[in-house]
């Protein structure tokens, strides 16, 4: 009844991720939640900006329903992609869930007064990787109202 | 008739309610929501959590700004780590409640969870265009409201950083 939340259609979730690894967990833990979903993963910020705008080889991309964003990325960070989504009308109601390893203060003031939508730390010990993950998928999956596009 | 909020250092029938435990900060929830019994059952959830929670009740938008703002008999209202706002309030409603707090360049930053029986997409579109950071469909069944409440509990105090 839960994974009906969302009217049952597949949620797209972009996942901006620059590290294999814990991009590579991410899908895996999302692969296995009880709401269908797809990830489309990309690596940097400026591949996130033209998926989320359809430029290039993301002509044919679906507009996703939840983005995951690292700040620390190559070639535009995560707080620039940040500011651009919530600054575009077309974009801006997207929720942005924040994924860094950063709990540096003044990345977690910036990031909320940007309108990131929540700000998750990721925790190095990877069980507990995986965990927040999981709680990540279960809150913004089965109990969050997604906008519609 | 509105009543008009009052602010009470107690439990009982005052418009705080605080759990003190001690060891552990405690967590300033304030709750802007008009129905006396989607105000119950959200206490009831939130006081269930381990974190120390301390919920200010208020009944109407004007009444939350007031607060955020710290004007009149709010004067010493603490500032709130998190806000769950509902839509539809007297006098002020939540649209505007919400918009003013994500235009404010000192407020904008506390975490706003919309809880609404809403029904129309349009809602919860229109929510998110104002920055809502999320928003929960309120369940009609009792059971449901209860786990949902507590869901956005353990996220918003347990897994999300929230502002300091």
């Amino acid at each position: 009844m839960q994974a009906m939340i969302n009217g049952g259609k597949r949620i797209e979730i972009l996942l901006v991720e620059d590290c294999r690894d814990e991009a590579e967990l991410t899908m895996q833990s999302f692969a296995d939640g009880r709401v269908r979903n797809r990830v489309h993963w990309v690596e940097d910020g400026e591949e996130a900006m033209a998926f989320l705008r359809r430029q290039g080889s993301h002509a044919a991309a679906p507009r996703p329903d939840l983005i995951l964003l690292d700040l620390r990325l190559p070639r535009m960070s995560g707080h620039e992609v940040l500011a651009e989504v919530k600054q575009d009308p077309g974009l801006k109601r997207i929720p942005v869930v924040i994924m860094t390893e950063s709990d540096d203060e003044k990345d977690i003031l910036s990031a909320y007064d940007r309108h990131a939508n929540c700000y998750v730390t990721k925790p190095v010990d990877m069980d507990k990787f995986i965990e927040a993950i999981h709680s990540i998928e279960e809150f913004w999956l089965t109990t969050v109202h997604l906008p519609a596009a | 008739m509105i009543q008009p909020p009052t602010l009470v250092p107690s439990r009982g029938p005052g418009r705080e309610y605080a759990m003190p435990r001690s060891g552990k900060t405690t967590v300033q929830v304030l709750l802007v929501e008009d129905s006396p019994d989607d105000a119950d059952l959200m206490l009831k959830a939130l006081h269930e959590g381990n974190l120390p929670v301390c919920v200010s009740l208020l009944e109407d938008g004007e009444a939350a700004i007031a607060f955020l703002r710290r004007e009149g008999q709010y004067e010493a209202s603490p500032r709130p780590d998190l806000i769950l706002l509902d839509l539809h309030l007297p006098r002020k409603n939540g649209y505007e409640v919400l918009a003013e707090i994500k235009q404010d360049p000192d407020l904008r930053r506390i975490p706003v969870v919309i809880m609404t029986s809403a029904d129309s997409e349009k809602a919860f579109v229109d929510a998110y265009n104002l920055h809502a950071n999320c928003c929960v469909s309120k369940p009609v069944d009792q059971d449901e409201y209860s786990r949902a409440v507590r869901q956005i509990e353990r996220f918003w105090l347990h897994v999300a950083r929230r502002p300091s």
